[in-house]
């Protein structure tokens, strides 16, 4: 039953971290397109026809997206329950938010087009531009407070409050991935529209990149100042450069794949852009997943917060046999609604 | 107030409130499905405008179920930090299993369902109905199996684990199958679907009653009773049945929440009646105004008249759960089960006659019944969930050796205060009460507009294939070129 009982406690416990970077890169490439479509739709969008395109190229698929999200939260829950128990009670004002803005989205989704009038649309038009803005900083805002380190006191026990985790750099982190999930949006929407839309989108394109590379900037220098320990793994494992710098590559591919008339290739590009910094955080925190400001050994690491390893074995056979049915029908999903998107009667 | 009831408080609404939408998606699910295997046997296209009119409204519940669901998804960990620790290896196990294996085969073949009609073929789509159906199963199967575990756990130990020099108790998987199939998994998992298809079938029932009512779609709404009053009647005994083996096996695994439902207070050695309703007094412990049926509670627990059950007085005090509120709404969700097994039964032999559609009386009946499934549904798992207090988790004995278990007041998050769930259950009552405003408008509007008639279907499908043929002709493809295609 259990084939995976034969490796080692530890060896499984690195399986499940790198797992849930997995599961996390998964999420903020899907959803942070459908995000970024969220943020960029009030601007793109001149007219109810090209909103409803706009809402229509994420249609089909943001629901799935957001699964990423539950389905990291359970993994977690699984694999590392002190992690799971601290990280959401901690970030217990922030969290809820959260939740708000992802209900706000699902739902202005599902009504905005189920009833015909304006103040209607314009009504859930508004909810869904400030809840997908809001959940991009939000997300931005966690890891740039797990990034530094938090104010976790003995036995899991958090001290802070949503002030503390108002600082400067989760802030500035928080705009970084908002602009990105704006970029990548953006290159998406490029992908599926036509025509007029299509030029309108066009030009939201590269003032939105010159922006990212300032955050980009901003981000690199402050996280090399403020946060010491994200740089141990990198001058222990000096291999490890390889990231970066391929991050540094793939960040100025971006325009030259728009340049080249190359917009797929611009998109996969702002994907492995997203994966470069889901590894250079995973590089950051290892082996923590949140470090403790108060004392370090109140810490929670992979260690202290993993469950035993018989149950990371049934999750591992459980994932070994889920995650490849979940990328089969994720991908047929994707390619019954390639192209263009199109409106028509059970369109939103 | 305290942290203990505020979180408690918000996990019940937020709980309740999530129950709303899936047992109807559950439901209304196998309902779609049937009107669409209609059609691809048939071909006639009056159950094409059924399935999609269905789909629309299953939309729009879905989404709402998904909106609401993501909240319970990290509630654990945001209210009940210790609970989670506690239970992690096992619950978090289960919640796993239910991402990987039922919320991606939902989500992603929810999208050929509601956007796919135009794009896929008959069969494909009711392949991807019947996929949406089983990922809603396979949801239900993990959450319920999960919720089991902490009723009647098996399956496990528990390990003190050193947490800076303090001792923390957790339970760890010892036999996957054995925690998956613990005492009560497979009666309580087969009693919550049977519930949920119950409600859908009388949710369909309801909205075609509507219209023969008012005179409209009468050729839809007879075919889809044709489906939902046969199917009402085969789900409301399957839920009579299995509900009484779930309540049989109480006496082994949870006899202070069988004693608690059935407010039977004192133990003795003569046989126990049963209360068909009542006012328990658990100061006093009596019952007022009761009515009771010598032997009765003896012949449903045991299958014999004279066996004594025993009553909450053998529990200790400390873990006795409350006695009012399992009673009443366990004694309400058995009156609203039998009133709806009569109702579906008595429409089924009117409609088998043909006298239904003049029957006014019980068309209107049928119109209101699914807020009674609703209200049974959810009577039910206040029963469950009342009924295990003081425990979260219960404690347990597994091959003779005694394991703890957790209570509820054990469960709390340490750093999370009072003031913090009270803003929190200040912001889930605002907004969910709007989508509960927003969901019935919606719902209402859908069904005033209802599904569109065979003439307005054809022409649809004409203009479908004649712009197909168009692009055709044009030389270019109107699906376009695909995601990593580059655009020229």
């Amino acid at each position: 039953m259990i084939a995976f009982m034969f490796l080692g406690h530890d060896a499984l416990t690195l399986i499940w971290f790198g797992l849930l970077g997995v599961l996390i890169c998964g999420y903020a490439i899907l959803d942070g397109f459908d995000l970024g479509v969220g943020i960029l739709h009030p601007f793109v969008a001149r007219d109810n026809q090209q909103r409803r395109l706009v809402m229509n190229s994420i249609g089909p698929l943001w629901d799935g997206n957001e699964v990423w999200l539950v389905t990291f939260g359970g993994a977690l829950f699984a694999a590392f329950p002190v992690a799971y128990a601290t990280v959401f009670s901690s970030f217990y004002a922030a969290f809820h938010l959260l939740l708000m803005c992802l209900i706000g989205r699902a739902v202005s989704l599902e009504f905005r087009s189920k009833v015909h009038s304006v103040p209607w649309r314009r009504f859930w038009d508004t909810l869904f531009f400030l809840s997908s803005i809001s959940a991009a900083m939000l997300l931005g805002i966690a890891a740039g407070n797990i990034l530094s380190g938090m104010e976790l006191g003995p036995r899991h026990v958090y001290q802070g409050s949503l002030w503390s985790q108002l600082h400067w750099y989760p802030l500035l982190v928080g705009l970084t991935t908002t602009t990105l999930f704006a970029l990548h949006g953006s290159i998406f929407l490029y992908l599926k529209t036509e025509d007029e839309l299509q030029q309108r989108v066009r030009r939201f394109i590269m003032p939105l990149f010159c922006v990212f590379v300032a955050f980009y900037v901003a981000i690199t220098m402050s996280t090399w100042i403020h946060v010491p320990h994200s740089r141990v793994y990198l001058n222990l494992h000096p291999w490890l450069w390889i990231v970066p710098v391929l991050n540094v590559f793939a960040i100025l591919n971006i325009p030259r794949a728009m340049h080249l008339g190359r917009p797929g290739y611009a998109f996969f590009t702002s994907s492995s852009v997203i994966v470069a910094f889901a590894c250079l955080f995973t590089v950051a925190i290892f082996p923590n997943l949140m470090l403790s400001t108060v004392d370090p050994n109140f810490s929670i690491t992979l260690w202290n917060a993993r469950s035993s390893h018989r149950t990371q074995a049934i999750m591992l056979v459980v994932a070994a046999i889920g995650l490849p049915c979940v990328l089969s029908y994720t991908s047929i999903v994707y390619w019954i609604f390639r192209g263009k998107v199109k409106l028509d009667s059970s369109s939103y | 107030m305290d942290v203990e009831l505020l979180s408690r408080l918000q996990f019940a609404g937020t709980i309740m409130f999530h129950y709303l939408f899936p047992p109807l998606s559950i439901g209304l699910g196998l309902q779609l499905f049937l009107c669409e295997l209609a059609y691809n046997r048939t071909k006639n296209l009056a159950w094409e405008a059924a399935a999609r009119f269905w789909t629309r409204v299953f939309a729009v519940n879905f989404g709402l179920g998904v909106a609401t669901g993501i909240v319970m998804e990290f509630e654990f960990g945001t209210n009940w930090a210790a609970y989670s620790r506690f239970v992690g290896d096992v619950f978090g196990s289960a919640l796993a299993a239910e991402g990987i294996f039922a919320f991606f085969l939902e989500s992603g073949f929810l999208a050929v369902l509601v956007f796919g009609w135009d794009r896929v073929s008959p069969k494909v789509h009711l392949f991807s109905t019947a996929m949406v159906f089983l990922g809603s199963v396979f949801s239900a199967v993990w959450i319920v199996v999960a919720n089991s575990w902490q009723q009647t756990p098996a399956g496990y130990h528990i390990v003190w684990h050193d947490v800076q020099g303090v001792l923390e108790p957790r339970a760890e998987i010892t036999d996957f199958w054995g925690m998956v199939l613990n005492p009560s998994s497979v009666d309580r998992l087969t009693h919550t679907l049977v519930g949920a298809l119950v409600l859908g079938a009388f949710f369909v029932s309801s909205v075609s009653a509507y219209y023969l009512l008012k005179q409209r779609h009468h050729d839809v709404a007879r075919r889809c009773l044709s489906i939902s009053l046969p199917s009402a009647v085969v789900f409301t005994v399957l839920a009579a049945v299995s509900g009484h083996d779930s309540a049989q096996k109480l006496v082994h695994t949870q006899p202070a929440k069988l004693a608690a439902i059935e407010a039977h207070f004192q133990s003795s050695d003569e046989p126990s009646g049963l209360y068909l309703f009542g006012w328990p007094d658990v100061e006093s412990e009596v019952v007022h105004f009761g009515v009771k049926i010598p032997r009765m509670l003896s012949f449903l627990v045991y299958s014999n008249f004279n066996d004594p059950v025993p009553g909450l007085d053998q529990i200790p005090a400390k873990d006795r759960p409350p006695v009012w509120l399992p009673f009443q709404m366990f004694h309400l969700m058995v009156t609203l089960g039998s009133a709806l097994l009569l109702l579906a039964s008595v429409s089924t032999v009117f409609w088998w006659r043909g006298k239904l559609e003049s029957s006014h009386w019980l068309l209107w009946a049928l119109v209101l019944s699914p807020v009674a499934a609703m209200a049974a549904n959810q009577a039910g798992w206040i029963t469950a969930e009342v009924g295990r207090q003081p425990w979260v988790v219960y404690p347990s004995v597994q091959d003779g050796v005694e394991m703890i278990g957790l209570r509820t007041s054990e469960g709390l998050s340490e750093s999370v205060t009072a003031q913090q769930v009270l803003s929190s259950i200040i912001m889930f009552g605002v907004i969910y009460s709007l989508l509960f405003a927003v969901w019935i408008y919606v719902l209402n509007a859908k069904i005033q507009h209802g599904p569109e008639t065979v003439d307005q279907l054809r022409q649809h499908k004409d203009d479908q294939l004649e712009s197909f043929r168009e692009s055709i002709s044009h030389g270019g493809s109107s699906l376009g070129g695909s995601l990593m295609e580059d655009a020229t």
